[in-house]
């Protein structure tokens, strides 16, 4: 007969998963960063940007938004070393092959949320920066885009927290992050149940805290007409 | 440059938006100090021919001048110092709904103008003054009424030393208490040597401040002269007639357009 749950978590489980919640964490916070800095860019090229521009970045976000992360995921780690350009290949260890398809994919949504927060805001407000002596540019990134980020930010947080979840795809490429170290964990234990089950609660732990911190965000750029509605 | 010479001149603007033409071979010129007020039934192109003046909406053809010297659009140098010269007013405010009204005025004095913070706040605090919202400074657009939000706009216009203000029915999104206060300032502003061009509905108010009524129907402008002139009693006017049917939706009293 196997150990209680309890010891087996004391002893097995939480040590293994603990750890892999720390590889989690490498994998999620760049890949986050850098999911809301490529979505924020590619969201305002795509509707301020010149026409050529907006082109590629709708392709861009057609592909990373229209082909399944696995096969992202797959092609950063297995297929990316066999494309040679002038002799040259690039081979990306497990960690940065991860970061690379999450951070692509998630920009890939972001800038969706971007877009919409860009197209809230009233055409005016653009003419009266551009009449003040603004440049488009200018009135974009000082008039534009923190109203837009604002309204955007429910949704980019939506994306934040499906990200947390879609990092267990890392496991595949070999990352011993919490999915990979749940999965060996319950190879080796053949507690299936048990391993995924307290698994799930390690996520929903991680959720919660990412939720927070969000919340935290919104009400630290809150103003009147862009408040969270209090209940 | 003499006190004659106009200080913005428009030459022959026509523009055709959605297959209509809006603008059909529209000049005008304005010399400084003056006060140049256009009236006409909506879609005549009031608002169009104020935005094609700062080059917000390009004009298919057609020239603008400011001091003499002709505005290429191509050259954005060019056109943002041009529209810095040249004053805004919206007739639905356009503030920018994430800053406070402070933070309104003081914007494009540090991204344009590029003031330090200390000198732009100046600039800011006295301008919001002026128009009598010093109090307001730290409130943001969606805590301000509709005439405030109007005086903040004129407070960011003026904080950019326009050399002229185009205001675009400055009054025509406000309640009827809240138009006062924002006329009190356009008042001021022309007792005070603004040079503007204002397309508004209010006739009685700027019968006493226009030099000039411009009316406009269809894209053209169809008769100028002074109020008193178009408005005399004998005088057999469009804009008298016109003046006369808004009188009468309004309920302004005829007597007030008497000068």
């Amino acid at each position: 007969m196997s150990t209680p749950y309890l010891e087996f978590l004391s002893t097995e489980l939480g040590p293994g998963l603990v750890a892999g919640l720390w590889t989690s964490l490498v994998v999620i916070g760049p890949s986050v960063l850098l999911g809301a800095l490529i979505g924020l860019t590619v969201g305002v090229l795509r509707v301020y940007g010149p026409v050529p521009v907006r082109f590629v970045a709708n392709g861009y976000v057609s592909l990373f938004r229209g082909t399944p992360l696995v096969v992202q995921v797959f092609f950063w780690y297995f297929a990316l070393p066999f494309i040679k350009i002038g002799g040259v290949s690039i081979v990306l260890d497990p960690i940065p092959a991860a970061i690379v398809s999450f951070a692509l994919c998630s920009g890939a949504y972001q800038s969706e949320y971007i877009r919409g927060g860009l197209n809230s805001i009233k055409r005016g407000q653009i003419r009266a920066a551009m009449a003040l002596g603004m440049t488009t540019r200018q009135a974009v990134t000082s008039v534009v885009l923190p109203q837009a980020f604002r309204r955007a930010l429910p949704g980019c947080g939506n994306e934040i927290v499906y990200l947390i979840k879609y990092s267990s795809l890392a496991s595949l490429i070999t990352v011993n992050e919490l999915t990979g170290t749940a999965t060996t964990i319950a190879k080796n234990s053949w507690r299936n149940i048990e391993v995924f089950c307290t698994l799930g609660v390690f996520y929903l732990f991680l959720v919660t805290v990412a939720t927070g911190l969000l919340r935290l965000l919104e009400d630290w750029l809150s103003v009147p007409g862009f408040e969270r509605p209090k209940s | 440059m003499s006190e004659s010479s106009p200080i913005l001149e428009a030459r022959g603007l026509v523009k055709t938006l959605g297959g209509n033409r809006v603008l059909e071979n529209v000049s005008l010129n304005i010399g400084r100090g003056r006060v140049k007020v256009l009236i006409g039934p909506s879609g005549a192109g009031k608002s169009t021919l104020l935005q094609c003046l700062n080059l917000l909406i390009p004009p298919d053809s057609g020239r603008v001048l400011l001091e003499g010297s002709e505005i290429d659009a191509r050259n954005r140098r060019e056109l943002c110092s041009f529209r810095q010269q040249v004053g805004m007013i919206f007739q639905d405010f356009n503030l920018f709904d994430h800053l406070s009204a402070l933070d309104n005025v003081r914007v494009a004095l540090m991204k344009v103008r590029r003031m330090s913070k200390l000198d732009a706040t100046e600039r800011a605090v006295a301008e919001l003054t002026r128009v009598g919202l010093a109090d307001k400074a730290a409130l943001y657009p969606a805590n301000l009424s509709g005439g405030q939000k109007q005086r903040v706009a004129i407070a960011r216009a003026l904080a950019m030393d326009p050399k002229v203000m185009l205001l675009d029915e400055p009054t025509s999104a406000l309640d009827p208490e809240l138009i006062g206060e924002v006329l009190a300032v356009i008042r001021d502003l022309a007792q005070g040597g603004m040079t503007m061009i204002l397309a508004t509905h209010q006739i009685s108010f700027s019968a006493g401040l226009a030099d000039e009524f411009i009316f406009m129907e269809r894209g053209r402008i169809v008769e100028q002269g002074s109020p008193a002139e178009l408005l005399a009693k004998g005088a057999n006017s469009r804009t008298k007639a016109f003046c006369a049917k808004i009188s009468e939706l309004t309920g302004e009293a005829d007597a007030e357009f008497r000068q």
